[in-house]
């Protein structure tokens, strides 16, 4: 209860995630291991790591679509590592999701007004109601009213995302887990989405955890920044500070690997990214010169 | 950047018209409802329609020719041929429905239960299947005809039952490529049941599929069972196709009509209800592919382009052969189905000179990847080059006039002078041979060295291109090695015959941010010791910042914008560059709005 | 490797248990008269019972099953009940007339439908629209339709081949080629059709896929490519399509020996079950049931010889 005292919305404790292996008596793979986050309220947390290091099976995970072999997560104080479907529905006016593909999120078949009136439909919510929400969401995420009646395939990627994230939006959710949510969008697109990001949580004040392979974009939408690798937390803290001046080498290696679009400076960063490299290679030497 | 397929939500309303209509308008399904529709017609008013009884025999008059009373003649034992051809069509008909029903009712449910949860059910039910499929069909159907009767109705129930695998697997696989996607994960987290999430989400995706095997099922039992009964081994009072046919070949020496109309009838059943499953699936096939080509349309040109009269390779103009590649004016289109070519490159002129590294910088759909893909000669077949040309050190690729890259002159140049370096690294390679035989027999074809010397270079490349331990990569297979490490082979790959220039396209898209500085650094090392002349494709900055020398910025298949990589990123002119330049995240306040006020669009 | 043939050798032994174990029990069925059809309707009462208990009728049917399943394993499956030949004399003088017609059309719907789906998918243009319509057409007309047409116009009026097979014990290899020509062009025939078809599309496929483009640019030939990579990665898809082609011709040959009064298996099934005689329709199944499982074996050798990927694991 301390941590929902200390207004924590999302509490992730030592979590463990392992998927049983393929084939009979095989090992289990390990994607988690001893995970803890958490999350406040209208606050976003920025989790960086490169593919396999399980930051999406972290997001699924509180989602309840990754199996939770250990620890916990609490979300408003309640425990739901195993919640049972009839909990997740009651759970899932408070939280909910934004996928990377705007093309597999949503269902090729349906169309944009009966994707969006489907979790509303769950809670009980009548007709008439969900079609006035469904219109002030449309609103929400500028898209054009008369894009209820039309299927997915007719919308950019862009506006697929915008269509993703009005279905997340639908219950006035407390927290989104966003998983990749810009990495599938061209760079303009990029901006204006996570623009609508930034604009949401002013709005309404809702919390996000911001899964990206892009330390640019986690930097630019975080409070607080996790970075994972290999199925750990290697660091977490202030955005200003985790993106900016890391301590661990390989958030280090990771904040110089990304090119600057600027040939000088990306030069500078070069140099320096190859004496980190060297640094991190033979760190008695460096401890040497240090002394 | 994959490419994905932009639609503009204004122009795509169109595509939902109904599967039905579209069915109807294919002639050939036009011809199996028709067909189809007066069969079920007949079967249903047989009674009416039919002169006399199936079993109505009339001693007097056995195998009797075509007259005013028996219009198709009669039989051996005196029954009128059309009257048993009608009553026929009654129970052929409903004994191939009986038969897909039973298949469905059982493989549909059990292929959605295994498909969705997997698990014990999947492996036995799988089991079951295999002994099913390994059923010599025909056999069994004799066995259980010697065991309960020979009723028409039993044995197709039987027959559903073998053939249900069809349903299951169909269903099975349908399902389990649903069941990942993101939109069912998405219902999950909703908090919809399973139950919901299969009627709502799944049980669509496996219609149509089911639609198409029930009219092919249909056809089969048809046949089938008319196989059964042409064996001798019907129910000799049930008149169906199958026992006409039958009594029909007993006679053949005598009057072979009677063989004609049964077997006029069994063909035109079975191929009507395959025509249907084909209708069907191209109907909704087209769908797909309407909406498809219904993209954002800039102005399309008419087909006959202006074309010069065919001559001899011309020479280049004077004065521009000292560059590597030059491309003037180049416009690249795509036939439409009415008839004109839709431009994808327009008006594209650039120079790369040895050793320099040019950067062609755009979003999906700007034609970067097409532009590049022309120098190498490598577009589509359907590709047209409808103005401009390109030229190779001091010789046309695409002559002016020419409007396809000719393949003559490019495959001298390419793996020679023009290599290649691909986006995915996994994806191309082929995962049937090991990457060793996939460096060795470029090397072989183009630099004529022996096998043996074409293996110590490839393993000395690939030391050169970082590998720690190039023996064992050597003989792996392609799925054996990390993302990273295919793609260093990929670029040992396109260094292995010394090119004169390379083209990348996207080089580390797809590949981790730390891998990517690796890649580029190999990359970068590369060109500098080879003194290669590089093309590289992106739409990262970052990327053009690193490696490049110039830059030229392309947008819906136009150049926008083109110059010194410092001059192009430190001052761009042109608004497209300003906006990207502007989206890129780098170097801007956190929590800022980046597009003023936000845009409506996107 | 060697497990894994022994894995799949063990799967198949289970699948033959299974199978003959739902056959005998079916045939039950059909054996309660069966003392009186082999003796006739002028028998004895006493007559019939004893030929019931000469035959283990008067068994229980799991101990018949037991008693036929310990004699199986040693290679005895009995004799027939009417003719008194042993059943693997029947079957191993019928057993290579089924397999000549249908390995025959089998390799060569093979070969055919290689050349012509490389060439449509090659080539494009009108051999692949022909290849496209005949696939439909070869699918909507039943195999048995066309041999009854075939036999009825070229041995029956044109008198080209023979009506009825001349096919018997040590009868020479003429007489094999003039009775099987027909039967085989009218197998190869139905299964040609969607057999070049299925190789187009899968060669299509492969044509699409971005190693091909990679090893263009490599200056690789078109030959190479196309003979050297891409059919290799479409022959799994072509040689699982053969092997139901080939279980579904086991089953078909029935009804195509019968139209061409072939001595082969297929009219062994149908005298067998016909009569309810037992043992052989045992015999029966079970040498197409293994002949079925051994195909599939192979195949499964083959796709993993193809593709490294499926070998690893």
């Amino acid at each position: 209860m301390t941590d929902a005292a200390r207004g924590d919305l999302l509490v992730v404790d030592d979590l463990i995630v392992e998927y049983p292996g393929k084939g009979f008596r095989a090992k289990p793979f390990r994607a988690l291991t001893d995970v803890s986050i958490r999350i406040g309220q209208g606050e976003t947390l920025g989790l960086v790591g490169e593919s396999g290091s399980g930051k999406t099976t972290l997001g699924r995970a509180v989602l309840g679509l990754a199996p939770v072999t250990g620890g916990r997560i609490t979300f408003e104080g309640e425990d739901i590592s195993h919640a049972s479907r009839k909990q997740r529905q009651k759970l899932s006016r408070d939280l909910q999701v934004v996928f990377q593909d705007p093309y597999t999120s949503l269902n090729p078949a349906m169309e944009i007004g009966e994707i969006l009136a489907e979790p509303l439909t769950i809670q009980g919510i009548g007709p008439a109601e969900s079609k006035a929400r469904i219109k002030e969401l449309l609103d929400h995420v500028n898209l054009p009213s008369d894009a209820l009646h039309r299927q997915p395939r007719e919308f950019s990627g862009g506006q697929r995302q915008r269509v993703a994230i009005a279905r997340a939006l639908a219950l006035s959710p407390k927290l989104i887990v966003c998983d990749e949510p810009v990495s599938a969008l061209d760079l303009t697109t990029q901006a204006r989405v996570l623009d609508l990001f930034l604009q949401i949580q002013q709005d309404t004040g809702v919390s996000y955890l911001f899964v990206s392979h892009d330390l640019d974009v986690v930097r630019h939408i975080s409070h607080r920044v996790a970075v994972m690798y290999h199925g750990e937390i290697v660091e977490q803290g202030p955005a200003s500070q985790v993106t900016v001046a890391p301590q661990h080498p390989y958030t280090q290696r990771l904040l110089l690997a990304s090119p600057v679009p600027d040939p000088d400076r990306q030069e500078v960063r070069r140099a320096n990214r190859r004496r980190l490299l060297d640094e991190q290679k033979n760190p008695d030497l460096v401890a040497a010169a240090g002394s | 950047m994959t490419e994905p397929v932009q639609i503009n939500a204004s122009t795509a309303t169109l595509a939902r018209t109904s599967v039905f209509k579209r069915i109807l308008k294919n002639p050939m399904g036009l011809f199996a409802i028709a067909v189809l529709s007066i069969m079920i017609l007949v079967a249903i008013f047989a009674g009416w329609i039919a002169p006399f009884g199936e079993n109505t025999a009339n001693i007097g008059k056995t195998l009797a020719g075509a007259d005013s009373v028996n219009l198709l003649g009669t039989d051996s034992a005196g029954r009128d041929t059309f009257s048993r051809l009608v009553f026929g069509a009654q129970t052929t008909l409903l004994s191939a429905l009986l038969c897909a029903a039973v298949a469905i009712s059982i493989g549909l449910p059990a292929g959605l239960i295994a498909g969705y949860y997997s698990g014990p059910f999947d492996s036995a039910a799988n089991w079951v299947v295999n002994v099913l499929m390994a059923l010599p069909g025909i056999i069994v159907l004799l066995t259980i005809r010697a065991a309960f009767g020979p009723s028409v109705w039993i044995s197709m129930i039987a027959f559903g039952i073998l053939i249900s695998p069809g349903y299951f697997r169909l269903t099975r696989t349908a399902v389990q490529s649903v069941r990942n996607e993101l939109y069912v994960d998405a219902a999950r987290v909703s908090g919809l049941s399973d139950s919901r999430i299969i009627t709502r989400h799944i049980f669509s995706v496996v219609r149509a599929p089911i639609i198409i095997q029930t009219a092919i099922v249909c056809g089969v039992a048809i046949s089938i069972q008319s196989g059964l009964e042409f064996l001798g081994l019907g129910d000799p009072t049930v008149a169906t196709w199958g026992v006409m046919l039958s009594e029909g070949f007993k006679n053949v020496y005598l009057t072979p009509t009677l063989l004609l109309w049964p077997a006029l009838a069994i063909g035109l059943a079975v191929g009507s209800l395959v025509l249907l499953g084909n209708a069907v699936r191209d109907a909704l096939e087209d769908r797909e592919k309407v909406t498809v080509s219904k993209r954002n349309d800039p102005p399309t040109v008419a087909l006959q382009m202006q074309r010069g009269p065919r001559k001899r390779t011309a020479s280049v103009e004077v004065g521009t052969e000292k560059h590597l590649v030059k491309v003037s004016h180049l416009a690249i289109g795509y036939p439409q189905a009415n008839g004109t070519l839709k431009p994808v490159v327009n008006d594209v002129s650039f120079t790369v000179d040895r050793g320099e590294v040019l950067g062609i910088v755009g979003e999906s759909g700007s034609g970067k990847s097409q532009t590049a893909f022309s120098i190498l000669g490598l577009l589509p077949p359907e590709a047209r080059i409808i103005s401009g040309s390109i030229q190779f050190d001091g010789e046309y690729t695409v002559a002016p006039g020419e409007d396809i890259v000719n393949q003559s002159r490019l495959s001298e140049l390419r793996g020679k002078r023009i290599s290649y370096i691909p986006q995915e690294p996994m994806s191309n390679l082929d995962p049937a041979y090991t990457i060793g035989s996939q460096l060795v027999a470029p090397m072989v074809k183009v630099l004529g060295i022996s096998k043996a010397e074409a293996k110590k270079r490839a393993l000395k490349l690939l030391s050169d291109v970082g590998i720690v331990d190039p023996a064992r990569t050597f003989g792996a297979y392609p799925h054996e090695v990390s993302g990273g490490m295919a793609q260093r082979v990929l670029i040992a790959g396109a260094i292995s015959c010394e090119p004169d220039l390379i083209i990348a396209d996207e080089p580390t898209t797809a590949l981790d941010v730390t891998v990517q500085a690796e890649v580029l650094d190999l990359i970068r090392d590369l060109q500098k010791r080879l003194g290669v002349g590089v093309i590289l494709v992106t739409h990262n900055f970052g990327v053009v910042a690193d490696l490049c020398d110039r830059v030229v910025v392309m947008q819906a298949g136009r150049l926008v914008e083109g110059g010194e990589v410092r001059e192009i990123l430190g001052t761009p002119q042109d608004p497209y560059t300003i906006t990207l330049l502007d989206s890129m995240l780098e170097n801007k306040t956190p929590m800022t709005m980046l597009v003023s006020q936000g845009g409506t669009k996107s | 490797m060697v497990t894994f043939i022994l894995k799949r050798i063990g799967s198949g032994l289970v699948v033959l248990a299974a199978i003959s174990c739902l056959t005998f029990f079916l045939l039950y069925f059909s054996s309660t008269n069966i003392a009186r059809n082999i003796l006739g309707e002028y028998a004895t009462p006493e007559q019939v019972a004893a030929k019931q208990a000469e035959l283990g009728l008067d068994q229980p049917i799991f101990s018949r099953f037991l008693a036929w399943v310990a004699e199986a394993l040693t290679g005895n499956f009995g004799t027939s009940w009417f003719t008194n030949e042993s059943v693997v004399q029947a079957i191993s003088n019928r057993l290579p007339v089924t397999l000549a017609l249908v390995v025959t059309s089998i390799v060569i719907i093979a070969i055919l439908s290689t050349l012509i789906g490389v060439a449509a998918a090659v080539k494009r243009g009108w051999i692949d629209r022909a290849v496209q319509i005949a696939a439909v057409i070869g699918d909507a007309i039943p195999n048995f339709v066309l041999a009854i047409v075939f036999v009825t116009i070229f041995a029956i009026q044109l008198g080209f081949f023979p009506a009825t097979s001349s096919i018997q014990p040590g009868a020479d290899g003429g007489a094999w080629v003039a009775s099987l020509t027909l039967p085989v062009i009218a197998l190869v025939i139905s299964g040609l059709t969607s057999g070049a078809q299925q190789v187009r599309s899968a060669v299509i496929k492969q044509l699409e896929k971005d190693y091909v483009r990679t090893l263009r640019s490599r200056g690789i030939s078109e030959g190479v490519i196309l003979f050297k990579h891409v059919l290799r990665s479409a022959a799994p898809a072509g040689l699982t399509v053969l092997s139901l082609q080939f279980i579904g011709m086991l089953g078909g040959v029935v009804i195509i020996e019968q139209i061409f009064a072939l001595p082969g298996m297929g009219a062994l099934a149908v005298q067998s079950t016909t009569l309810g005689d037992t043992p052989l329709v045992m015999g029966v199944v079970l040498y197409t049931v293994i002949i079925v499982i051994l195909v599939n074996l192979l195949v499964d050798l083959a796709n993993g010889w193809l593709n490294p990927k499926v070998r690893v694991s």
